[in-house]
């Protein structure tokens, strides 16, 4: 092959990875779900208030089967992310509307309710520091704040629900629970926060599929200054 | 400068300067290291096994400081004496006895030889004797601690947090990790799931978390403060997420915690599965717990402030 032609096949070799290089950093550019702001401007003082809810199956996107989380955002839309930006040492008050179901823990331990102001969460009204998962209707997920310390379990509405949501985002028409309890943001960082229920079904443990991809099952509070 | 000929007595004399230089160099950096950074060196004297592992580590660098050294002083001191663009004695490098001088290849395959096997015995010695490693041990540990009074703790991994059982004080479950001073503690590790592995750093306590296993890793506390654990296994998406802090605590305030955590979680606890040193998760997904695997769940040398559930009444 002459120079040239040897050249011209660097050249193309040369481009091409460019090119993977490109597709792959858009790829996962365009994976990476969107931070809801709920830091831009919040009064000093004021509590912030975040409004959630968890569905069996998303309905739409790359994996619709799948179990999530969504968010409403500061405008009142529901949007399928699971980074939350907060400020720093302010309280949150959180609701939960829970439209999934649920089921035994594999760890009773995450059914208890630790690190929320007066260490209980209200069900539906009720406050409750322990959950009994196989009383219940099960937990079917949990909110979960590892390094914070909190976690707030999320009793799954009955297996026998007559109008149970199939797709997100629900509306309150659907059978649901209300979760609500408080907790206060540390100083600025980025706090990751799951789920501990292993509802990723059809994976190994069921802790695969949501329960390993941001966005569904997991995500960050980042808290800023 | 010597003057040092091939076959004149100036190799005597580079050899001797190079052996001075090397002595004063290896026993001022040893004496520095052992005296002013070796007592800093990580994981630190939290307890037994890391104590144990800082003096390791300390030994192995006080060793190596004159093996290095040797090699650094001769590489200098040849390229300071013997470069080309000096005018002075021929170069040794060229000559016919610097590619076969027995005596050196010798000395330095018979030192090496003895270092090596040295530490080799000397690594043998520290990882089955005096307070053991600090390493997970199996279900069958070689090395067992002499005390008395074992506090036990169960470490469960789980997809992607550790937390804590203390089957002595009623079988309670914790995400904090507090122990008593001055106790020998064993670490009975363990997973609900894929293999994680627990990693109390600066107590000097490293144990693969295998799901029904018991991994078993001993250690005495002898300083308090506080550690940090982590994960060392790559578990997945959350891995690098899953650490917690602890603490060691005198043993008064120990005792405070550990009754007031056991009264707090009693409603908790009650929910649990018996205390078991492994269990059986259930690998369907969310359905279902863990469920002991009927192994005797209680030691009859491991007892701590209260008599264990199993051998009571």
């Amino acid at each position: 092959m002459s120079r040239g032609g040897r050249l011209a096949v660097c050249a193309v070799l040369v481009a091409a990875a460019a090119g993977l290089v490109v597709f792959a950093a858009m790829a996962f550019v365009g994976s990476t779900p969107s931070t809801v702001d709920f830091a831009s401007g919040h009064e000093a003082g004021q509590p912030v208030d975040i409004t959630v809810q968890t569905v069996g199956a998303i309905g739409f996107g790359p994996h619709p089967t799948w179990v999530s989380y969504l968010v409403k955002d500061p405008q009142g839309q529901w949007v399928h992310t699971t980074l939350w930006q907060v400020p720093a040492h302010t309280r949150v008050d959180m609701t939960v509307m829970q439209y999934d179901s649920g089921s035994p823990l594999r760890n009773q331990q995450w059914g208890r309710i630790v690190g929320t102001t007066g260490g209980v969460a209200d069900y539906n009204g009720t406050p409750e520091s322990v959950i009994n998962s196989n009383d219940t209707n099960g937990v079917g997920h949990t909110f979960t704040i590892p390094t914070l310390g909190i976690n707030v379990p999320l009793v799954g509405i009955s297996p026998n629900a007559k109008n149970p949501c199939g797709s997100a985002p629900c509306t309150p028409n659907f059978n649901h629970n209300v979760i609500t309890f408080s907790f206060e943001t540390p100083g600025p960082g980025r706090y990751p926060w799951q789920c501990f229920v292993p509802c990723g079904a059809g994976y190994l443990y069921g802790n695969g599929g949501p329960m390993s991809t941001v966005g569904y099952m997991g995500g960050f509070l980042e808290v800023e200054a | 400068m010597s003057t040092a000929t091939p076959g004149g007595g100036g190799e005597v004399h580079h050899f001797r300067r190079m052996v001075a230089v090397w002595v004063v160099l290896s026993v001022a950096l040893d004496l520095v290291y052992a005296f002013v950074l070796g007592p800093h060196v990580p994981p630190g004297t939290m307890t037994s096994t890391a104590a144990n592992q800082q003096s390791d580590f300390n030994v192995l660098f006080i060793i190596a400081v004159p093996v290095v050294l040797a090699v650094w002083v001769y590489g200098a001191y040849a390229l300071i004496t013997w470069r080309a663009s000096r005018s002075g004695p021929g170069d040794p490098a060229a000559d016919a006895r610097a590619h076969s001088h027995l005596g050196v290849q010798i000395g330095w395959i018979a030192t090496t030889t003895v270092l090596v096997l040295g530490l080799f015995v000397f690594g043998l010695v520290e990882l089955v004797v005096s307070t053991g490693a600090g390493g997970g041990q199996g279900p069958d540990p070689l090395w067992t601690p002499t005390s008395h009074e074992v506090l036990p703790v169960q470490v469960i991994g789980q997809q992607w947090a550790f937390t804590f059982r203390y089957p002595t004080f009623g079988g309670f479950e914790t995400h904090d990790l507090v122990l008593p001073d001055d106790t020998t503690i064993a670490f009975h590790v363990t997973s609900l799931d894929v293999i994680h592995s627990f990693w109390a750093y600066q107590l000097g306590v490293k144990a693969d978390a295998n799901p029904s296993e018991d991994n078993i890793a001993y250690t005495t506390t002898q300083q308090v403060g506080s550690f940090t654990v982590r994960c060392a296994e790559l578990c997945g998406l959350w891995h690098g997420a899953m650490f917690n802090d602890g603490r060691v605590v005198p043993k008064d305030q120990f005792m405070v915690w550990a009754q007031t955590t056991e009264r707090d979680s009693a409603a908790s606890t009650k929910l649990l599965p018996p205390f078991s040193y492994t269990y059986v998760p259930d690998a369907n997904g969310a359905d279902g717990g863990y469920y002991p695997d009927n192994v005797d769940p209680y030691s009859n040398v491991e007892t701590y402030g209260a008599a264990s559930p199993g051998t009571s009444g």
